[in-house]
């Protein structure tokens, strides 16, 4: 009976790992037969021409700039929001404080709210503060999305980090801003998984730039224009009745994931530099 | 309070100050030590030190021992105001370090932690490499030359024994070494701030033999120019590189006295019952 038991187990916890890897190779599959073939160097090196839609020339050289400029933006943006919070919290604020839970439970409540929501506060945020849909706009939105997923991540690390650490530092007559700096350097692997999932999770979203970054077929050359990004551009050529197109979509697809994995790569390949002097 | 009066060991009287109650291990000049006066601690509700009055002798090893639980880590951390990152931990009475009051109000946390050297339990050295764990403490404290910083660190790798066996590789990662070899890192890096005192939460707990009995010469030597409070429930240890002794028990002291006088003739019961391994 016992022995059933393990084998039920096993086969369901193999069962598990067999469909997220289907899952995987199914979507990767599908991108690549389909958009592989209308993956040219045209569609990375230009701009979409006249009638790109209905299946002229040109390519998505706007959404491309318009994506990494809009996630570059809203990471800089979110980092110099997350750091200072989470070494706050977990810092400066005594262990068991209630600010620091209010502040964990608002994050919390923020990680869940859909980008769509964001989307339509960003857009109403800029109404007020009166500017249009642009890179501006985008970065703000896209800030606003990713904000939450890096504090959390974040703070699960720092909330790891042993006591002694900071002691030995404070023994030492640091004050609690040297000490600080001493302390990110150890959560630095933690940062790069956060920027990781924040890039991940901002670069794909096309609720956020929506209302927010616009669309255009020009790359954006100041922050007050509006941007085009790459999975606004997926979505407009899916829509086109032209087959052609509709491939394009998929080669933008791997474009868009290729992207994805280079950032994640040379994140990890910059942390594990920097983490050479360290264990 | 008459209670409370009761084990503590007036050894010395100093008439200076006008309280009888310190109990003071040697007749001890003023100027360059550690006075405790008074001092109750609380955690929450909890009382964790009860009434403590003792002076330090300087340039000596002070060795507080006592059952686990009975408030030494706590008295050792109200030395260098470590408290004062738990707002949960209440502290009445005087400390006074080289005859100032580190718990008055204008007095800078930063200079009292400077003044003292702690070594902790278990060694945790920065997360960077060993050249730089020494570095740390002189280069906050502004000290910016080049060559000074190399000169220290090497200076006090040398003094910890530790210089001719890292030599090759002191831009590595601390972490890389033994954990002997960064409990000595430890000394050093609190050394390299020059302090005047050094504390020791029961340093050599987490070592081997020789590492710990590396540790201990080093105290030893170190005792020429420090003035050094070691926490341990080794009594052997305490037997073995003390000077002076606090037994200390249910966050009193119960005795105190030199090292010989003290395991020889112990006065208290209590006392007689503890070296006697009768509880622990």
């Amino acid at each position: 009976m016992k022995f059933l038991e393990e084998k039920i187990f096993k086969m369901v916890m193999i069962g598990a790992a067999v469909i997220i890897m289907g899952v995987l190779i199914y979507i990767l599959g599908t991108i690549f037969y389909k958009g592989l073939p209308s993956l040219t160097w045209e569609m990375i090196s230009r701009i979409p021409g006249g009638g790109f839609y209905l299946g002229k020339e040109g390519g998505v050289l706007n959404a491309i700039t318009g994506s990494v400029f809009i996630i570059t933006g809203a990471l800089i943006f979110s980092l110099l929001i997350s750091v200072p919070l989470v070494m706050y919290i977990n810092f400066y604020l005594p262990p068991k404080s209630i600010l620091s839970g209010i502040i964990r439970f608002s994050l919390d409540i923020l990680f869940g709210v859909p980008s769509i929501v964001y989307g339509a506060f960003g857009f109403a945020l800029m109404v007020f503060i009166g500017i249009r849909a642009s890179l501006l706009g985008g970065i703000i939105t896209v800030a606003m999305l990713i904000m939450p997923i890096m504090m959390r991540s974040l703070d699960e690390i720092a909330r790891l980090l042993p006591r002694d650490l900071p002691d030995a530092l404070l023994s030492l007559g640091s004050t609690k801003y040297e000490m600080t700096k001493v302390l990110l350097r150890q959560l630095m692997p933690g940062l790069m998984t956060a920027i990781l999932l924040a890039i991940g999770r901002g670069i794909g979203d096309a609720a956020t730039v929506l209302f927010t970054a616009g669309y255009t077929d020009n790359i954006p050359t100041s922050l007050n224009q509006p941007a085009a990004t790459l999975p606004l551009s997926i979505f407009f050529q899916l829509g086109s009745p032209v087959e052609e197109v509709q491939n394009r979509a998929y080669a933008s697809a791997i474009i868009l994931t290729v992207i994805i994995l280079i950032l994640s790569f040379s994140a990890r390949y910059f942390s594990s530099k920097f983490l050479k002097n360290k264990s | 309070m008459i209670i409370a009066n009761q084990h503590i060991e007036t050894m010395t009287v100093n008439p200076v100050r006008g309280t009888d109650r310190i109990s003071t291990l040697k007749k001890v000049e003023y100027n360059n030590t550690i006075r405790v006066e008074n001092l109750d601690v609380f955690i929450e509700d909890q009382q964790i030190l009860k009434d403590i009055n003792l002076s330090i002798p300087e340039k000596s090893i002070t060795c507080i021992i006592g059952p686990s639980g009975c408030g030494k880590t706590t008295f050792l951390k109200t030395l260098n105001r470590m408290h004062d990152e738990t707002p949960e931990v209440k502290i009445k009475g005087k400390v006074y370090v080289d005859d100032l009051n580190i718990y008055d109000k204008n007095v800078n946390v930063i200079d009292t932690r400077k003044k003292m050297g702690l070594l902790a339990q278990r060694p945790c050295p920065l997360p960077m490499s060993i050249f730089d764990n020494v570095a740390y403490g002189p280069r906050i404290h502004g000290i910016k030359k080049r060559k000074a910083i190399n000169q220290t660190v090497i200076q006090y790798l040398q003094y910890v024994g530790l210089w001719d066996e890292v030599r090759g590789r002191v831009r590595s990662s601390a972490s890389r070494l033994s954990i002997g070899q960064q409990q000595r890192l430890c000394l050093a890096r609190g050394l390299a701030i020059e302090p005047e005192y050094i504390l020791g939460d029961e340093a050599t707990s987490a070592l081997d033999p020789l590492s710990t009995k590396k540790i201990e010469e080093l105290f030893i030597k170190l005792k020429e120019k420090y003035t050094i409070i070691l926490v341990t429930h080794t009594l052997r240890q305490a037997r073995r590189i003390a000077d002076y002794i606090v037994f200390m028990y249910l966050g009193k002291i119960i005795e105190s006295g030199p090292t010989e006088e003290f395991f020889n003739s112990p006065k208290k019961q209590l006392t007689r019952e503890y070296l006697s391994g009768s509880f622990s």
